[in-house]
């Protein structure tokens, strides 16, 4: 190849990437432009009616407040007590799954006849709406005199817990638990199916018990997608709404409410946009803070 | 002796395995028993397991009383809409991201992905204003907007992994036989994308069909998909429970059965290649 064949070729390629680029650009604004509105404009709404005074029932009198909403919201025994709320359920969530997907995903790891059947029975939970799932938990399970529950009380000859009256908030993270455990389950298998066999099989012929394989093999190796799934989930269990809206409207009392309904509650209930949009930004940032640990995790990860 | 101890372990496992498997399943089960169960047999104490009047009459009633078949389709355009829509522009942004990076694709996926962790309550009042003095309440145009503006980084996400997988080679040498790129994207890139575009599409689906946030609240009755149907049975307690789980078997028998096909991409979907 001659200098000028090679330069000629340097100069279409220069071209053709530059073309690229710009072409790839223009395929990428539309999808950059819609979720910068989705996520500027809102936000910025938000954090402007957070510093008023703004009732939908007066909308006419409004009133610049500066932090006034924040003040309020923030030392209202009821933020207090909805913010134990959403700890109390994410928390309960997250051990109920992990320590039972845990033993769960290691069961369907293993030897399994009509293993993909059992797998079908126990990923179903999680494609059944929110509202289903609470409405039948609710009624047909839970219900003190007739629920299913109920019956299986009785047959041990307990007296049946009236769970919406006596627990609602363990009512609440039993259902919620029941959705989230096929995710926690089928992320783990996921894991422990790319577990090295070999790594295994050697520990095994050196006489290491089952136990020890279990605790310094494939548990070092579980550690990161048990933070995923701790992360992932955390994320959407601090934003728990329809299970709580059709099952107990945040009562008795706000036994439970979590930030999430109230915010609703104040928003759509009492229609205070002000109150209810400092309570909004509040919520902003507890996620935020979750979902700064889960991006670096995914960055890590991450090969473009 | 090692094969017996062998079998005993499969065995063991096997029933391990069906045992919590049923017990997970059960509540799901129960429903289905109980929406052909008479009203009565439904609040049966004690509960009627097999042994009862099998009817179908509960599917005709809520159909009749509720007009089922509109909250179906509502459902249908809301999720199927939000759907095609979202993929219609992360294509090309996935497209692009995958096949041209630049030094700063990887924080513009990271920033992407963020958007999604926004807990929607944070942004419920402004949206709900501008929905209101727009006209969108209760409007199926609405809720489509929404969810596709929800689901969107999802959408791109997992795009952007399954296009991350074809090897580039064969792009480069459709562009030394003089492909142009419109040629490149339908006859190369195309084929070997639907598997990826066909669980994007199915995934999504799913998710805006059970999305129960932005629905509950935006949505009464014109617009209203099965999510918010289904929750108008939280009023009545006691003596609709085989009405209910009718209309719930309705709801979620399609979208169980869709699921099952995408339970391997759901992984992949949900944790945006954390976990492998």
């Amino acid at each position: 190849m001659t200098t000028q064949q090679v330069i000629a070729t340097q100069q279409t390629q220069v071209v053709a990437t530059e073309q690229t680029q710009v072409l790839g650009r223009a395929l990428l604004s539309p999808a950059v432009v819609l979720l910068f509105i989705w996520m500027i404009v809102p936000l910025a709404m938000t954090i402007y009616f957070s510093t008023l005074h703004y009732t939908l029932m007066d909308s006419e009198n409004w009133s610049f407040v500066g932090l006034e909403n924040f003040r309020y919201f923030l030392t209202d025994p009821a933020f207090l007590t909805s913010l134990q709320n959403t700890l109390v359920l994410v928390g309960s969530v997250l051990a109920i799954t992990i320590l039972l997907g845990t033993p769960l995903a290691l069961l369907l790891d293993q030897p399994v006849i009509g293993r993909s059947v059992v797998r079908l029975m126990v990923i179903a939970p999680f494609f059944v709406m929110p509202t289903v799932s609470a409405l039948v938990w609710k009624n047909l399970l839970m219900h003190p005199v007739s629920g299913l529950f109920a019956w299986i009380a009785n047959l041990f000859g307990l007296t049946p817990i009236d769970w919406f009256n006596d627990a609602p908030m363990l009512a609440v993270i039993l259902i919620v638990a029941w959705q989230w455990l096929p995710f926690a389950t089928l992320i783990l298998l996921t894991a422990l199916q790319s577990q090295d066999e070999e790594q295994k099989e050697a520990a095994e012929m050196d006489g290491a018990s089952a136990l020890s394989t279990f605790i310094y093999l494939t548990l070092p190796h579980l550690a990161r997608p048990i933070t995923v799934v701790v992360l992932i989930e955390t994320i959407f269990l601090l934003t728990v709404f329809a299970e709580i809206f059709v099952t107990t409207g945040g009562g008795p009392g706000l036994q439970t409410t979590n930030i999430a309904f109230l915010i609703y509650s104040q928003a759509l209930i009492q229609f205070d946009v002000g109150n209810a949009s400092a309570g909004g930004l509040v919520a902003v940032v507890i996620a935020n803070i979750v979902a700064f640990f889960l991006v670096r995790i995914i960055g890590r990860n991450l090969e473009v | 002796m090692a094969r017996k101890v062998t079998s005993r372990h499969v065995w063991m496992s096997t029933a391990a395995a069906w045992l919590f498997g049923f017990l997970i399943f059960l509540p799901i089960l129960w429903m289905f028993l109980a929406s052909f169960k008479s009203e009565l047999d439904a609040f049966a104490m004690p509960p009627k397991f097999l042994f009862f009047h099998w009817t179908t009459e509960n599917y005709a009633t809520v159909q009749q009383r509720s007009d089922y078949v509109h909250h179906a389709l509502n459902s249908i355009i809301i999720a199927g809409g939000s759907t095609l829509i979202a993929m219609l522009i992360a294509v090309p942004a996935a497209w692009s991201m995958a096949f041209s990076p630049t030094k700063r694709t990887k924080d513009v996926l990271l920033w992407m992905l963020s958007t999604k962790m926004m807990p929607p309550v944070g942004v419920l009042v402004p949206i709900y204003l501008v929905y209101r003095d727009f006209g969108l309440l209760d409007s199926r145009a609405g809720l489509v907007l929404i969810l596709c503006l929800g689901n969107l980084p999802i959408v791109i996400w997992m795009l952007f992994t399954y296009f991350k997988e074809i090897p580039k080679d064969i792009l480069e040498a459709a562009r030394m036989d003089g492909a142009t790129i419109g040629r490149e994207l339908v006859y190369v890139l195309t084929p070997m994308a639907i598997p990826g575009l066909a669980s994007t599409l199915l995934l999504n689906f799913i998710l805006a069909w059970n999305e129960a946030f932005w629905t509950l609240n935006l949505s009464t009755l014109e617009a209203a998909p099965l999510t918010v149907f289904i929750a108008s049975y939280s009023s009545p307690e006691g003596l609709f429970w085989a009405k209910l789980s009718a209309a719930s078997t309705l709801a979620i028998a399609p979208i169980i059965i869709l699921g099952w096909f995408t339970q391997r991409q759901l992984v992949r979907g949900l944790t945006f290649g954390a976990v492998k």
